[in-house]
Order: C-alpha cells, then sequence, then structure tokens
C-alpha cells in the first residue's frame, strides 16, 4: 500500500526485477507435482477442469484486485460487496426465472457503482483507500443485514445459478467444462489485452510514481477511480459464480477481501503499485487454491488452512523481498 | 503525500474532540426528545465499558501507525489473550499475577515476531501482520470450538466490573496506558524517533535513528497493548473466548479509531490523544444509537459512513494547509 512506505519505493525500485511470474509459476508446478504423488485422478482433465471452474470466482477476485493495487491502492470492499450481491440477487429474483437477466445486469452495475464511489471517495476526497473500502466494507455488511432482516431471503432461478455450477458435457479430450471456466478463460483475456493497452501502461505508471504521472498528463484521479470500477466489476462477476455454486448465505464472500490480496502478493504483485502482472496476480489466487486443495488431499484439518495460509504468504514475501533488496 | 509530512507533529486539540461533543450534545437532545436520558449511570458505564476496550488496542495501533507501519492482528492477539488469561488463572486467584506476565510475555512475542517481518524481512506490513495473524488464527480454530479456562474471580471483580462512581477500573486502565503512550511519544527520545521514522524512514535513518529498533519496539508495545486488551475482556466475560477478538473487529475498528482521531495514516503525525477521542466517539454513538434503539444493522452502516466521513474531512484540511 502506497500509505505504508511511500518514500522509500522509488529508491528500492531499480534492484528488484519487475513483476516476474517465473516464481509463482514454479510453486505452481511443485505444488502440481505434490498433487499428482498424492492423488494423480487429479490431474485428469475432468476433475482439472472442475477445479479450475472451482476457483474462478477467487481468480477473477485477484484479477479485479491486481488493477487496484497496481495502480497504489486497496479494495478491502470486495468480500462484503460479493456478499452483499449474493443476497440481492437472491431477494430479487426470488426464485422467478424471467428475472435472471435483469438481475445479473443490475449486478454488474451495482458492482460498478460500488467500484466508482469507491475510485471517487479516495481520489476526490483523498481518504486512504485502506479507510473508504473499509467504510464501505461496514456499509455493505451493515445494509445487506438490515435490508433482510438478518437472514438471507428469497431464492436463486436455476438460470442464475448454471453459470456457476453447469457446464458443457462430453466436450472431446477435457470432458466436462464448467461454464464458469469458460467465464474465466473469456475474461483472464480481456484482462490480460487491458494490461497491453495504454489504459493498462497508465494504470501501472500511476503506481509506479503518481506525481511522474500526473506530470505527463495522466489523469491519476480518472485512471485510479477506473480500476477500482474494475474491481467492483470483478466482484460481481464473482459473486454470480459463487452464488450459482454454493448458495445464498451471508459468509458467501467472508474474508475473500484477504484472500484476493493474498493471492496478488503471491502472485509478485508489489503492494504499493506500479510492479506485477495480472497474469501473476490470477496465477496467484490458482496457487492459492492448489494449496488448500493439496491440504485436503493429506488430510490437513479445514482449521489449520490459515495456519498454512499464513506460513506460505510470510515466506514468499519475505524471500522475494529478502532477494531483491540484497542485491 | 509529501506535502502532508511537512505539517507540525502535533495540533493542539484534536478535530475529533469538536466532533465528540457536538455528536455528545446532539445526541443527548435527541435522546431527551425521544423520552430516554443518554448520561444516566447505566449508559454511562457501558460506554466507557466498550471505549475501554477498544481503546486499550487503539492506543498500540497508533504506536504503530505513527510509525508508518500497522498491525492486522491484534483481534487474533486478543483472542488468544483471553485464552492464556482464562486457562493460565483456572479459576484461581493465586495465578493472576502470573496468567497476566505469561499473556504480555505471550502478546510481545507476537509483536517481536511482527515487527522483524516488517523491518528485517521486510515484509509489507499489511501482508506480515495479516499472515501473522491467519497463523494464530489457525491455532485458534484448531485448538478451541468455544469458551475455555475460567478467569480469577477476583480479576473479574476487580477490572471486569469494579467501578468508582460511573468510571469503571477498566477505564482508568486505559487512561493510564494513555498517559504512558503520550509521555513515551512527547517526551522520551523512542516517541520522537518513532514519528520520525513514520515522517520520513531515509531522512529519519540518515540522521542516526536506528528505524528497526524504534518499529520493532512499536509493534511490540502495540501487541502488548491488545493483550491487555484480552486480559480486559477475559475479566468482563468470566473465560477465554476464541473468536472475541474478530468477532468485535477489533483489527479495523482500532484502525477506524486511530484515523478519526487525526494520527495519519501514512505515519508521521497524530497522536494517543486523538486516538482515544476517536474511541470515544465510536462508543458514543454506539450508546446513542442503543438508547434510540436503532437497529444494530443500520448502526454499522452509519460507522461506515462517519469513518469515511471523518477522514475526508481531516484530508480536506491537510489540503488546505498544504496549498
Amino acid at each position: 500500500m502506497q500509505t505504508v512506505q511511500p518514500r522509500s519505493l522509488p529508491l528500492r525500485l531499480p534492484r528488484v526485477r519487475p513483476g516476474g511470474v517465473l516464481p509463482i509459476l514454479a510453486i505452481l508446478a511443485v505444488l502440481l507435482v505434490l498433487v499428482g504423488i498424492r492423488q494423480p485422478d487429479f490431474l485428469a482433465p475432468q476433475s482439472l477442469m472442475s477445479f479450475l471452474g472451482r476457483s474462478a470466482p477467487i481468480i477473477l477476485l485477484a484479477a479485479g484486485q491486481y488493477f487496484v493495487i497496481v495502480s497504489g491502492e486497496f479494495d478491502l470492499s470486495v468480500g462484503s460487496l460479493v456478499t452483499a450481491q449474493v443476497v440481492v440477487a437472491a431477494r430479487l429474483i426470488d426464485s422467478d426465472p424471467a428475472r435472471t437477466w435483469p438481475v445479473v445486469l443490475l449486478l454488474l452495475a451495482f458492482g460498478a457503482l460500488v467500484g466508482l464511489v469507491n475510485g471517487l471517495i479516495t481520489t476526490r476526497l483523498r481518504v486512504p483507500s485502506f479507510i473508504t473500502t473499509l467504510g464501505m466494507f461496514l456499509i455493505l455488511v451493515g445494509a445487506v443485514y438490515l435490508w433482510s432482516d438478518g437472514a438471507p431471503k428469497g431464492g436463486l432461478s436455476e438460470e442464475f445459478r448454471r453459470f456457476g455450477r453447469r457446464a458443457f458435457e462430453d466436450v472431446p479430450l477435457l470432458g466436462r467444462v464448467p461454464y464458469a471456466l469458460l467465464v474465466l478463460v473469456v475474461l483472464a483475456v480481456a484482462a490480460v489485452l487491458l494490461m497491453r493497452s495504454d489504459f493498462g501502461r497508465t494504470l501501472v505508471a500511476v503506481g509506479d510514481n503518481p506525481r511522474t504521472a500526473e506530470l505527463s498528463g495522466v489523469r491519476v484521479w480518472r485512471t485510479r477511480t477506473f480500476a477500482f470500477i474494475l474491481s467492483g466489476l470483478a466482484a460481481a462477476v464473482a459473486a454470480i459464480l459463487l452464488g450459482g455454486y454454493s448458495g445464498v448465505s451471508f459468509q458467501a464472500g467472508a474474508g475473500l477481501e484477504f484472500g484476493a490480496i493474498t493471492a496478488v502478493v503471491l502472485g509478485g504483485v508489489a503492494l504499493g503499485g506500479g510492479r506485477g502482472a495480472v497474469v501473476g496476480a490470477m496465477l496467484g489466487a490458482l496457487t492459492l487454491e492448489l494449496l488448500f486443495a493439496l491440504m485436503n488431499f493429506y488430510g490437513v484439518s479445514g482449521a489449520l488452512r490459515s495456519t498454512v495460509q499464513g506460513g506460505i504468504i510470510l515466506l514468499a514475501v519475505a524471500v522475494s523481498a529478502t532477494r531483491s533488496s540484497s542485491r | 503525500m509529501s506535502a502532508l509530512s511537512l505539517l507540525p507533529a502535533r495540533r493542539s486539540v484534536p478535530g475529533v474532540f469538536v466532533a465528540l461533543t457536538l455528536t455528545l450534545t446532539i445526541g443527548w437532545l435527541v435522546v431527551l426528545l425521544d423520552g430516554g436520558q443518554l448520561f444516566n449511570q447505566s449508559t454511562t458505564v457501558s460506554l466507557l465499558h466498550v471505549a475501554a476496550g477498544l481503546g486499550l488496542v487503539a492506543v498500540g495501533q497508533t504506536l504503530v501507525i505513527l510509525g508508518g507501519s500497522l498491525d492486522l492482528s491484534v483481534a487474533y492477539v486478543i483472542s488468544l489473550s483471553t485464552l492464556v488469561a482464562a486457562e493460565t488463572m483456572n479459576g484461581s486467584d493465586g495465578a493472576v499475577l502470573p496468567a497476566i506476565g505469561l499473556v504480555l510475555v505471550v502478546s510481545a512475542g507476537v509483536g517481536l515476531l511482527n515487527g522483524l517481518l516488517v523491518t528485517r524481512f521486510r515484509v509489507n506490513a499489511f501482508i506480515a501482520t495479516l499472515g501473522v495473524g491467519l497463523l494464530l488464527k489457525g491455532y485458534l480454530d484448531n485448538g478451541y470450538d468455544g469458551p475455555a479456562g475460567t478467569t480469577a474471580p477476583s480479576l473479574v471483580q476487580a477490572l471486569g466490573y469494579q467501578r468508582i462512581g460511573p468510571v469503571p477500573v477498566s477505564f482508568l486502565l486505559l487512561i493510564a496506558v494513555t498517559a504512558a503512550a503520550w509521555f513515551a511519544l512527547s517526551r522520551t527520545r523512542f516517541g520522537h524517533h518513532l514519528v520520525a521514522v513514520g515522517g520520513d524512514p531515509e531522512v529519519a535513518r540518515l540522521s542516526g535513528v536506528r528505524n528497526d529498533r524504534v518499529l520493532v519496539t512499536a509493534h511490540v508495545l502495540c501487541s502488548m497493548c491488545a493483550g491487555l486488551a484480552g486480559i480486559y475482556l477475559a475479566s468482563r466475560l468470566g473465560s477465554g473466548a476464541p473468536r472475541v477478538g474478530t468477532e468485535g473487529l477489533y483489527d479495523l475498528e482500532s484502525i477506524a479509531a486511530v484515523v478519526i482521531g487525526g494520527t495519519a495514516l501514512a505515519g508521521g503525525r497524530g497522536g494517543v490523544i486523538g486516538t482515544v477521542g476517536g474511541v470515544l466517539l465510536l462508543a458514543s454513538i454506539d450508546a446513542i444509537f442503543n438508547q434510540l434503539e436503532v437497529d444494530a444493522f443500520f448502526k454499522q452502516v452509519i460507522r461506515g459512513v462517519i469513518i469515511i466521513a471523518a477522514v475526508a474531512v481531516y484530508a480536506r484540511r491537510a489540503m488546505r494547509k498544504a496549498a
């Protein structure tokens, strides 16, 4: 985050190899080998496809979070946004299939709106994004409980849920390809193309050094606000997939913001902005999910998940930080 | 950002106290019109109890934020501390002091780990303390399903419920800790160094400050404050509670209180007095809404709005001064 050590960053930059995805690919490969040893079935196309489909929401959230982080900010509101979206969708659809598409559009608009508000408060009112999105987190959680009197109401239609739980059957070679995976692939390609466009370069420049960017004619506030909107949209898509896959609950998005930030950092993206690739962030999310799958196969208790997660993050970040600073 | 750090290190009266006075006056009037009484014995006592718990954490949080760091692990340190305290005491009055000592040692250890990760291993404070928090969460989730241990009755009596007039002993503890922190920040070398490190680490280092040592100390003190809050909560609840820290959102709320109190999230500017003002403001809003029997969820929405609005006001003022 830009606020923690803002001034030491430019000094350290030249010594760091900017945003490589090789380390995360290496970790991913090691995990795949470990999974393959323990549970060879997992690597069969069928189960691999469904694993990728299940991981789609967190990967999309990581991509959304990446846009915000690389521009030098934070989005802590995505987890609560996912919860809010799922609960809102259930209540508005109320099990009526005819309302599916209007509600999907509404969710996307709602996600973009929350992102817009986050972005404008952060950039125009100069509230640190940590505080803006933390406030938004409290507001969204409170509002969604308030609106539904403490228990989710209504229900999702089957048409809505198919995005998260159905698949193309009998695809040659691959077997079963979840819709979620298709959504993921399309959006991932879009994200990569976006980062290669002028906008992507501007976004990184803004995160690297907002002042220089401003002086070279970039409207920093507009770029950052757009990053927040992308994060809100990613949360909307993630909510649609998650709601379909696991149904409606107030816990639908709990903790996802930290999961997404962890994934982004694991993927070699620097908090504070200006460094890292969106592919790295998405691979980071995939690695995290694979790690959890692996722990499952090795019979590690679910309660210890967070300990392992914490240990891995600290290790990964500490290793990369000490390596880059000793050069 | 760099313009902000040029401002004077301390402001005379933090704006939060103006907001607090306004809130209490308006709240008192509204509650009066509603047919209630804001400042009766029981509401004042419960307001101060709420403030004591959050305040202890927030004072510690102020130290690390002033130094340009932050601590997201405090919620888990609190939960862990209630368990360490209650299980060590196990209902016996004789074990109170060893239990308190053990809590302080354990929490100081966590703070040391945080501090070393941030300084020696150069892990971003957000990630470092989040990671340490996750380590603790796993330990708590794995080992405990519900309340465990029993707090010694004498401690429950003394720290949990004893009060002098309307002022609970726990709030006096908060005042004492705040006074100590204020003294450390404004009258000792550690305090000046901490503010310097938070203002500009590079300049501080070049002026001969040992940044790492200062930041590690701040992290240790912050965790120990969270440990004290844990002891207090154990004495309120009568046992150790593995989820009390996270359910109370002590991590995010303490950061919010610090920032509402006028301390810059980027470090180098602010102080503990403002933080106590921020804590009292949050607790007063709680008390007013309780009196008006406002929906708990609505309260949370308002809380979010207030946090954002307060910081927007500070940012506006800082911009005007810098201009």
